[in-house]
């Protein structure tokens, strides 16, 4: 099974035991992914562990873009805006990055 | 990450391709682990004696349904369903034929059930299922999305559908299952829904929504009911409408409807989920549990309607199952299905679909629309498959391509059908149903995609469509996600209740525009 800094990940580089998550490990996978984690890639990350922290799941798109809103500003309250921070989508990358199980469904 | 591949080039016309033998060969999806294969009953590693355990299964299944013993003898190579799957017109792959599909499983079928293939193999295409044959049954049968088309084309009716999900089922009973449908399944199982939403979390993007829709519409109170004892109506709705985009504006829309109507309503959080991945896997018995959850909460919340949401494959386990597996319908004839049976009320139709109601409030003038709204829209509809082939709306012959329609139409101006031989009946799948909505099938994905996405652009070229709408999830999802691969927008596949919402004109300002024509009269 693959490692990132020793932690393992799923086939699709998902934390196996979410309690292995740490800052370095988000660095290191998003290094892979060859984006760099900027303040508001770390907004977003905060907020998806809070939510998870609360409620064990990720939140749904027009949650996490309304507290986006909040806390960034009306501009940037898009899923497009969500896109252009994590390309592979917020749901799948920023949770990834953020230690969360990946959302499956219809979705 | 992603593996990389050619995405295909949007030819004018559709036409056969040329064979590229082996272009789809593979290991299929990521497999299921034991963490997710125990709860539904199969093993969580391939079993030891797993040739034994497949073929007793093959012998249960053709005897269990008849149906599968008649498609497996009937075929006659005839060639018809040949380009009628949409993996094959996109791929290339031979064996994404739905003929060579089904013969994956008739040659193994041949060797073990029938007097030829037992003794004479080589002259019947009777083949042993041996490793080999496992791992093609593994890739091809999870490059099926059963969405049925070639079966419109059968002249003897052979629905590779059920074929593929008898394959699945025998994959599932050796411990070799997929990741994707099963992990989902075990989540619907337990908390209720495919995605795992717990309750708080559902009642809290709820309350959300009940905010922003109040916001948008400066002061209507439209609400998102949950678990309301003595509701009227229980809707039954796939949790990817309390989740994605674009599926959450359609659930604005429902909300918007339920309100104008005054019907009360709720949702469950014990039964939040429409889709039933059960039948993608082909297990009656997964199915059914998944389909009881929605009885119970029928009768703990003592509703007396039943009704679907925009679910493809829901809305065909709802129409043509539920009254045998759960008691919906008429059909079953358990203690509770009894009870449900006595506590629904029969003037209507049980279930019933979303687009059912909607429609029914439209002939009966109880919706006002500004259809201006819809205005910078060209619309064309996409059929969904499950909808299409396997189910009905309203009661009318074909009311499951007429009704959706109607309801759009009511709503926008501008509408235009794509080419015939690709709608209704006859219409494409998008390419992620069937449980094929992972990332990890992403190459066939957008591969059988090729159809649909031809039939669009035609109609954007030629009529300057520029909006797609959906009543299934998997669609829409789907859709979002492979649109951008041939140079659509993205937001441009919407549910046609979103096309409802931004039209309809709520309350408040209903009575302001009766004033105004007052005035004006």
């Amino acid at each position: 099974m693959a490692d990132i800094l020793g932690a393992k990940v799923d086939e699709e580089g998902f934390l196996i035991d979410l309690g292995d998550w740490s800052k370095e490990i988000a660095e290191q996978m998003a290094k892979d992914d060859d984006v760099s984690l900027s303040e508001e890639h770390w907004d977003v990350i905060n907020f998806l562990r809070e939510y998870f922290e609360e409620y064990q799941i990720a939140p749904a798109v027009r949650v996490l873009t309304k507290a986006i809103a909040k806390r960034m500003g009306k501009d940037k309250g898009n899923s497009k805006y969500l896109y252009s921070l994590f390309p592979y989508g917020p749901g799948k990358q920023g949770c990834r990055f953020a230690g969360l199980p990946k959302p499956t469904g219809c979705i | 990450m992603v593996k990389e591949f050619d995405i295909p080039v949007l030819p004018t016309y559709l036409e056969t391709p040329k064979l590229k033998e082996g272009v789809m060969d593979g290991e299929g999806p990521f497999k299921s682990t034991q963490e997710f294969q125990n709860p539904l009953g199969f093993p969580g590693e391939k079993v030891d004696n797993w040739q034994k355990v497949a073929i007793d299964k093959i012998g249960e299944l053709k005897s269990k349904y008849r149906s599968l013993q008649v498609f497996l003898d009937s075929c006659v190579k005839c060639g018809a369903c040949t380009d009628k799957c949409h993996y094959f017109l996109g791929s290339s792959d031979p064996k994404n034929m739905p003929v060579a599909r089904q013969d994956l499983f008739r040659s193994v079928y041949r060797r073990h059930f029938t007097f030829a293939g037992k003794y004479f193999p080589k002259l019947v295409g009777a083949k042993e299922l041996d490793n080999d044959m496992l791992d093609d049954w593994y890739n091809y049968f999870h490059q099926c999305s059963q969405c049925r088309r070639c079966s419109v084309f059968c002249p003897y009716g052979i629905d590779t559908a059920e074929i593929s999900m008898a394959a699945r089922e025998v994959l599932d009973v050796v411990g070799i299952g997929q990741k994707y449908c099963n992990q989902i399944l075990g989540k619907a199982l337990t908390i209720g829904n495919n995605l795992g939403l717990p309750e708080p979390a559902l009642r809290d993007t709820l309350l959300d929504l009940e905010e922003e829709i109040e916001e948008e519409t400066g002061g209507v109170a439209v609400k998102y009911p949950l678990d309301q004892k003595g509701a009227e109506i229980l809707l039954i709705t796939p949790s990817a409408d309390f989740f994605a985009e674009p599926h959450i504006d359609g659930l604005i829309g429902y909300g918007k409807v339920f309100h104008q109507d005054g019907v009360s309503w709720t949702l469950s959080s014990y039964a939040s989920e429409g889709a039933n991945f059960g039948m993608f896997i082909g297990s009656y018995d997964v199915m059914r549990k998944a389909a009881l959850r929605i009885r119970k909460a029928a009768l703990d919340l003592e509703v007396s309607r039943v009704m679907v949401g925009e679910c493809g494959h829901a809305w065909r386990v709802a129409y043509s199952f539920w009254n045998t597996l759960s008691g919906v319908g008429v059909g079953a004839a358990d203690e509770f299905s009894k009870k449900l049976q006595d506590q629904l009320d029969h003037r209507y139709p049980q279930p019933q679909h979303i687009i059912e109601y909607t429609h029914d409030l439209i002939q009966r003038g109880k919706l006002v629309f500004d259809k201006s709204a819809n205005d910078d829209r060209t619309v064309t509809f996409h059929d969904s498959c499950n909808v299409a082939r396997a189910t009905n709306m309203g009661g009318i012959l074909g009311g499951q391509f007429i009704l959706p329609r109607e309801v759009i139409k009511a709503v926008c101006n501008n509408y235009v059908d794509m080419e015939r031989s690709t709608i209704k009946e006859s219409t494409f799948c998008c390419g992620g149903g069937g449980g094929l909505l992972t990332d990890d099938l992403m190459e066939i994905r957008v591969k059988g995609a090729m159809p649909r996405m031809q039939a669009l652009k035609t109609v954007e070229k030629d009529n300057g469509v520029n909006t797609l709408a959906a009543i299934c999830a998997i669609c829409k999802s789907q859709f979002s996600k492979v649109l951008p691969k041939f140079d659509f927008d993205p937001y441009m596949i919407v549910s046609v209740h979103q096309l409802v919402s931004e039209a309809i004109i709520m309350d408040k300002r209903k009575i302001e525009v009766q004033e105004n024509k007052l005035e004006a009269d």
